[in-house]
């Protein structure tokens, strides 16, 4: 009974860890987040993007079939306040009757080393793509990998608050986006 | 030295706090019904900016206060009048103090850091909360209408000491004319 039980262990820590052989290639949309920090009057701000939508393939071991691709539902933004949610969705900010949708497709990533990448792709936001880069730490616990983020998104570069709010005295330029996002192999 | 009249310090921290006060309890009248604007945002901050400062200012003019006896008022001022001046002043600082405060916890509760000339920021005493932040928002208006009341009562009875009274209570508050 004993000796079952300890050859149970053993069996157990023979397995290689899963993570390994696993290609996560479903991001668990309700168990991430997309957030971002702006500064206003130089007052850093909370926001968050409620709903999107990926398209994930992630394996370590092949980075170059890795991919991501991201449909952000612009109108899902908290910007932290109600008035600030209604002015958004302006034609000067996000015009979001006209483009409801912001997209990033992924077209490099690479292993930084520890553990942490690079991810580079195109970034579409109100008509205009840019390509953006940005680093991000991946850690697998068993069959469920984390992914830890930032990049910094310049809002003049897709038109994002024109007229007066374009002076970045009053809303500065660099927006933090800080993504959290859980993977595993479910498809 | 006489000791009839108010400090040089004493009477400059009155005057500036005097302009700053009223000018935030006239601002903040006005920005309260703005529709966002970057112009909102900016007066929000400067009214954050000041309020700050008026804070820094009347922990300083308190010290000197202790440390700086003020005038005596005339030997003819009842006891009535004495214990209102007393209270009066007592209310004005108390006001100068809680104002302030009130409207840093108020813009904490409603999300907003407050952050002195945008560089120095305050840490946070409350997290956001929306209906914390409407609560307090009421706190900071009542207490500024309270304060604006009670700087008109004070104004009322230094004019009384002009006027009626014909002694040098307010003069001693005034800066000296070059002579």
């Amino acid at each position: 009974m004993k000796q079952n039980s300890l050859a149970l262990i053993l069996g157990s820590l023979a397995i290689p860890p899963m993570a390994q052989a696993l290609e996560f290639n479903h991001i668990q949309t309700d168990n991430s987040t997309i957030a971002f920090v702006y500064k206003q009057m130089g007052v850093p701000i909370e926001g968050v993007l409620k709903k999107f939508d990926a398209q994930f393939n992630f394996d370590p071991a092949k980075l170059p079939t890795a991919k991501a691709v991201f449909a952000m539902h612009l109108t899902s933004i908290d910007a932290g306040t109600q008035e600030a949610n209604d002015e958004i969705a302006q034609k000067v900010w996000f015009d979001t009757q006209d483009f409801p949708q912001a997209k990033f497709v992924s077209s490099t990533i690479q292993a930084l080393g520890d553990n942490r990448y690079q991810v580079t792709g195109q970034l579409s936001i109100k008509g205009r793509t840019k390509d953006v880069s940005g680093n991000f730490s991946y850690s697998g616990q068993r069959n469920i990998a984390v992914f830890d983020g930032t990049f910094t998104l310049n809002r003049a570069d897709f038109a994002i608050g024109e007229g007066a709010w374009a002076n970045f005295g009053i809303v500065a330029n660099e927006i933090l986006i800080k993504f959290h996002l859980l993977a595993d192999a479910g498809k | 030295m006489n000791n009839d009249r108010y400090t040089t310090i004493a009477i400059f921290l009155h005057w500036l706090m005097a302009i700053l006060l009223i000018a935030l309890f006239v601002v903040g009248i006005y920005m309260s019904d703005l529709t966002l604007s970057p112009a909102k945002l900016q007066i929000y901050a400067w009214h954050k900016w000041a309020g700050v400062t008026v804070f820094l200012l009347v922990l300083i003019r308190l010290a000197w206060r202790f440390t700086h006896r003020p005038p005596a008022l005339p030997s003819k001022t009842s006891t009535i009048m004495r214990f209102a001046a007393y209270a009066g002043h007592s209310l004005l600082y108390l006001l100068m103090i809680a104002a302030p405060i009130s409207g840093w916890l108020m813009s904490s509760a409603k999300g907003f850091q407050t952050v002195y000339f945008g560089i120095l920021p305050i840490p946070d005493l409350l997290s956001k909360n929306k209906s914390l932040g409407d609560i307090l928002q009421n706190v900071h208006q009542n207490l500024n209408f309270l304060f604006i009341g009670i700087v008109i009562v004070h104004v009322g009875a230094a004019l009384k000491h002009r006027w009626l009274d014909k002694d040098n209570v307010l003069s001693r508050i005034l800066f000296r004319h070059s002579s």
